[in-house]
Formats: C-alpha cells, sequence, structure tokens
C-alpha cells in the first residue's frame, strides 16, 4: 500500500493469481475428466454464441433453402450432397446449421431460467430466513408441497395453465416467455431452501447484528450484507440445475408444448425428426439428440465436480 | 406411534388442501367452462341459465366445497375435448398405467441390484467401472431420447419388436391387460425399459454406495471370520442391510416415474393416462389436467405418508427426541 496510482492495476491481477494458485483450480487440473468436461462446455458454449458466423447455412433464411435439397444423408452415405456434412431435414434445411442454432435457443432458455428460477428463490428464501415466523412457514409449506412433485410434471402444468390463460395470444412469441416463466417456477424450491437454511445462520452473526443496530432498513442488509455470504451453494445448484433445464426444455418442447417450430430448440429439432424416423431419416432426430446428450453430459459433469469440490466435508 | 401418525396425516392433509384449491383455481379461472360447454350459436340468456344451474354464480368458498365434495366421489368434471366424465376417461386409461409402471420397476429393481451388489463387491473391476460410467450416460440422456435409440434399434432397424401401442390386450372386465398376450408383451418391453432406466441407474448407484460401506463393517468382518461363504455373507449378510434405504427410495420414485410415464408413453404412443395428460395439457382441457394433478397430489401424498410411517416403524433412532 505505497501510492494509490501504481496500485490500481495490481488487484487485480492478483485475484486472477489467487484463483490460478487457488486449491480449486489445482483439483482442477488434477481431476482429467473435468477438464475435458470443462472444455467440451466451453466449445458448445462457443458455437453457440457464434452459431451465425460459423454455421455453414442459415436455417432460417427461406430464399436459401430448398425443398429439392430435402432429406440428405450425411455426406458418408449414399446419394449425399457435400455441402450437407450431416444431411438435411424435411424441408432441405442444413442438419449441423439446425443443430448451431438450436443449441444457441436451448442454452439461452437454460441460462433465462436457471437466473429467473434463482432470482425467485434467492429472495423468497432470504425473505424466509431473515424474517421467521409466519412468512416462513407459508413459503416453506408451499416449497414442500412442490416439492413432492416432479420439476418436469409442474413445467406441464403451468405451461397448459399459461396457454389457457394467454391462449389468444401470439404462440411464437409467448412460447419462450411461457417456457422460461414454468421453468423459473419449477425450479426455485432448492435456491429458497438452500438460502433460508444459510441466512438463518448468518442473521444471528455480529455483522449483521451491527448492521441493524446502525438502524438499516431489512432489504439493504438482506441484499448487501446477507446476500454475499450465501452466494457460494448457489453457484453450485445454477450448475446443475443448468443441466437439468437444458433437459427439462427439450422435454417439453419434444412433447410440443415448448419452443415452436419456427424457433427450434434441439428437443424441437428432435421432435421434428422423430416423424421420419420409421421412413429411414434417423438422421434428422439422432443427430441434435446426441447434441444434446453430449451438451448435458459436460455440464453434468462439470456440476458434479464443483459440487464435490466446495463442499469442505469431503476434502 | 399414534400422535406420529396423527401428526403425518395432518400434514398430509393440508397439502392435499392446497392441491385442491389449486386444482380448483385452474378449474375454474383458467378459460370459462360454459364457454367450453355451449356452440357459438347459444344465446345470453342460455349460457346465463347453464351458468346458474352449474352453480357458477354461487360464492367461491360454496364452490370449492363443492369441487371437493365431487373429487372425493371421483366426480372430476366432464373433459372439454372428449365429452365424456374425466372419471370414466381415467379408469379406462389407469391399468395401462400402471403395468407399464409396475414392468418398469421390476426391470430397474431386477437389473440394478445385482449391477450394484457386483459394482460394490468388485470395486476395481473393469466391469464396475462400465456400469458407472453406463450409468451416467444413462443419467445424462434424457428420457425421451433413450425411446427414440431405442425404437430406433429395436424397431426401424431389427424390426425385433413394435414401437407403439400396447398391442393385443384382453379385457377382464374393469382391467385390461396387455400381460396375457405374445404381442402385449412384445409391446411393453421397450417402454418398461425407457421408463425404467433411470431408476435402475438410481439403484445401481445407491447400493454400490452402501455395499462399499456395509462390507467395512465389523459385524460382516465377523461373519468372514466365522468361516461363512462369500456368497452368504454377501447376499444374507451384506446386502439385506442395504435394501432399506433402497425401498424407499423406489417408494420416493413413484412420483418421477408417474412423471416420466408421460413422456414414455408419448414417445411410444402408450395408451395410459399420462398420454392423456399430455393431449390434455396441448389442447388446454382443464378438467383433465385438475383431475390429473389432484390424482398425483394424492398418490404421492399416500407414498410419502407410508414411507415416513414405514421408517418410523423400521429405523427406532427416528422415535427418540422427537416430542
Amino acid at each position: 500500500m505505497t501510492g494509490t496510482g501504481s496500485n490500481t492495476p495490481a488487484p487485480k491481477q492478483s485475484r486472477l493469481k489467487a484463483f490460478f494458485d487457488s486449491d480449486i483450480f489445482h483439483a482442477f487440473l488434477r481431476s482429467r475428466t473435468t477438464v475435458v468436461a470443462a472444455f467440451g462446455t466451453l466449445i458448445f458454449f462457443l458455437v453457440a454464441f457464434l452459431a451465425p458466423w460459423i454455421a455453414p447455412h442459415d436455417p432460417f433464411d427461406l430464399a436459401s433453402i430448398s425443398i429439392m435439397d430435402s432429406q440428405m444423408p450425411p455426406v458418408w452415405m449414399e446419394y449425399a450432397d457435400p455441402r450437407f456434412l450431416l444431411g438435411t431435414d424435411d424441408q432441405g434445411r442444413d442438419i449441423l446449421s439446425g443443430i448451431f442454432y438450436g443449441l444457441r435457443i436451448s442454452l439461452i432458455v437454460g441460462f433465462c431460467s436457471v437466473f429467473a428460477a434463482a432470482i425467485l428463490g434467492i429472495t423468497l428464501g432470504l425473505v424466509a430466513g431473515y424474517m421467521g415466523g409466519r412468512v416462513d412457514a407459508v413459503i416453506m409449506r408451499v416449497a414442500d408441497v412442490q416439492l413432492t412433485f416432479p420439476a418436469i410434471l409442474i413445467a406441464l402444468l403451468i405451461d397448459g395453465a399459461a396457454r389457457g390463460v394467454f391462449g389468444n395470444l401470439d404462440r411464437e412469441v409467448f412460447s419462450f416467455w411461457i417456457l422460461i416463466f414454468s421453468l423459473a417456477l419449477s425450479f426455485w424450491v432448492q435456491y429458497a431452501r438452500t438460502v433460508r437454511g444459510s441466512t438463518m445462520v448468518e442473521k444471528n452473526k455480529e455483522y449483521v447484528q451491527a448492521a441493524r443496530v446502525i438502524g438499516l432498513p431489512a432489504p439493504i442488509i438482506m441484499v448487501r450484507h446477507i446476500l454475499p455470504n450465501v452466494m457460494g451453494p448457489v453457484l453450485v445448484i445454477a450448475t446443475i440445475n443448468l443441466a437439468l433445464a437444458i433437459v427439462t426444455e427439450a422435454t417439453l418442447s419434444f412433447l410440443g408444448v415448448g419452443m415452436p417450430p419456427t424457433q427450434p430448440s434441439l428437443g424441437t429439432l428432435i421432435s421434428i425428426g422423430n416423424n421420419y424416423l420409421y421412413s429411414g431419416e434417423w438422421w434428422i432426430a439422432i443427430f441434435p439428440g446426441l447434441a444434446l446428450a453430449l451438451l448435458v453430459l459436460n455440464v453434468n459433469l462439470l456440476g458434479d465436480w464443483l459440487r464435490d469440490a466446495l463442499n469442505p466435508k469431503l476434502r | 406411534m399414534f400422535g406420529f401418525a396423527i401428526r403425518r396425516l395432518f400434514q398430509a392433509l393440508i397439502v392435499m388442501f392446497v392441491v385442491a384449491l389449486l386444482a380448483f383455481t385452474m378449474f375454474r379461472f383458467v378459460g370459462d367452462p360454459v364457454n367450453q360447454m355451449v356452440g357459438v350459436e347459444t344465446s345470453i340468456a342460455e349460457r346465463e341459465a347453464l351458468r346458474q344451474r352449474l352453480g357458477l354464480n354461487d360464492p367461491m368458498p360454496v364452490q370449492f366445497a363443492r369441487f371437493v365434495a365431487g373429487a372425493v366421489k371421483f366426480d372430476f368434471g366432464t373433459s372439454y375435448q372428449f365429452r365424456q366424465p374425466v372419471a370414466d376417461l381415467f379408469a379406462k386409461r389407469l391399468p395401462a398405467t400402471l403395468e407399464l409402471s409396475f414392468m418398469s420397476a421390476l426391470f430397474a429393481l431386477l437389473t440394478g441390484i445385482p449391477m450394484g451388489v457386483y459394482a460394490g463387491l468388485n470395486r476395481e473391476s473393469w466391469l464396475s467401472k462400465i456400469f458407472l460410467s453406463v450409468s451416467l450416460i444413462g443419467v445424462s440422456l434424457p428420457t425421451f431420447f433413450i425411446g427414440i435409440l431405442l425404437i430406433f434399434l429395436f424397431s426401424v432397424t431389427l424390426q425385433w419388436l413394435p414401437s407403439f401401442g400396447r398391442g393385443e390386450v384382453v379385457d377382464l372386465g374393469w382391467w385390461s391387460t396387455g400381460l396375457l398376450t405374445v404381442s402385449g408383451w412384445k409391446a411393453i418391453i421397450l417402454p418398461a425399459v425407457t421408463l425404467g432406466l433411470y431408476q435402475m441407474t438410481l439403484i445401481m448407484r445407491l447400493i454400490r454406495a452402501e455395499m462399499l460401506e456395509v462390507i467395512r463393517t465389523d459385524y460382516i468382518k465377523f461373519a468372514r471370520a466365522r468361516g461363512l461363504p462369500d456368497r452368504i455373507v454377501n447376499l444374507r449378510h451384506a446386502l439385506k442391510n442395504t435394501l432399506v434405504p433402497v425401498i424407499t427410495i423406489t417408494g420416493l420414485q413413484l412420483g418421477a416415474i408417474i412423471a416420466f410415464a408421460t413422456i414414455t408413453e408419448t414417445v411410444f404412443q402408450w395408451p395410459g393416462m399420462g398420454l392423456m395428460f399430455l393431449q390434455a395439457v396441448q389442447n388446454v382441457d382443464i378438467p383433465i389436467m385438475s383431475a390429473y394433478l389432484l390424482m398425483t397430489a394424492f398418490i404421492f401424498v399416500t407414498v410419502n405418508f407410508i414411507v415416513d410411517i414405514l421408517y418410523y416403524v423400521i429405523d427406532p433412532r427416528l422415535r427418540i427426541g422427537r416430542p
């Protein structure tokens, strides 16, 4: 702490360095599976992010697709067209490009719903843990009731009810929001329970009492003082839930209540391809399915490792 | 014991009350029941008369009480799509779903337990490692994609098994079974495996973890020291003590089986309750949806209640320290 001017870039660098020196990073490098999974996840994210630039075709550009190219097999089979590496679907869209764009939509829905569920769960968990009493009882009772049902069933029910309420609205626009809404309402419980537990521990510590004594309002104490101290487990749940959210979204889309065929996610692509499975055009369903399975496997491996690495009991 | 059971029963009733409130809200406010029942040319006066006759103008608590009273007598109203009582529709499709769930649970137990025992006893063998990696992949593959892969392999490519329906069904009056015909057995294999795969991996991992723990305990060492053959030690002493959590988990997994049955039934066009529920969601058929919600909630609550009581009976430690 000599001069303020020369010191400004230093903390940033040292924090990065501290991360590379940390136990977690070394444990990460020692687990070969995890390094591979992290690398795989990164590739999936990059492909999704860069889809408009790296996809060989634009599946949404009606001018570039031709019905003449429909149902082409992958290049290593007979009658294939070298322009389409993994073949084409019933309307002549390139499967590989479809997977790139579908990955994008699946990941966007996954991230948004995890984010929404986390916000909802953290808020309710903080309030329940900090307030206690009757508020806590009501929130946790609702959580208990919901926890007895599998998430996919809740998402289906909410989706169905939302369709009834917003039935007259444009499906193309609202499918996305209904999906996020139903996924967020299905996954908030885990965050709320975890945050509530840690909040109840934190609120009796001296720093919270000090903040209360100087007269800070409850919302500020919750967000500025308690929240940073309960975030650790939330990140682990979010990683594991990302895989779950992606699978649930794909399942809903496959069942025909998720993303519409005009904005296909991986699940929608598999659902479209399923209709052609029996006539021999297996590649329309199988390739998007494999992409989905690989993505979920990588994220799952990463989440499992993160859970164990951040759990002090297992050290 | 008695007080504990009463308390649990009370909690279960609260849960059912909340779920019933939700189902009623859905039933009453999502979409107008009258609009669904009449044609376009029905006059406003006729609609109002129908509204009066159905009791839709009564105070909400009265309507809710009537809804609950109906549900207790299995009267869930009339389906919008089929124009038939919801209870009859469910009764017709119940056997298909129950047979599928039962067969998949059986498959999961009969394959998961031996695999778990083997993986727990031979921790380092390559076969155990294969079991573990396969189970990880099994968890990562979405249920519907497993179904598609199985159909692609066994129905489309090899043409061994049918890819949809229940095959020939024998009607036993109140129960229609597919388990008395060859085509019925062939038809149930793929859906049951698809549905049971996740439970199988779960049971396998659980048994493996429990075996690893039990095998280190003193009573197993003692049994070995007495010179009992491995088979008896492993199966009679060790496995027996791993089964309690397995039974609990299997019971609690019933909920997951019901949820995933919806997906499996859709993939294989299996004519059960799940397929009907999904069609109801797609067509916003609210009476079927709310009845399905009530029924699954009832099954979950009942199973949870029984499991809690069983735990209490099996594990004496739970009885201490509880007021």
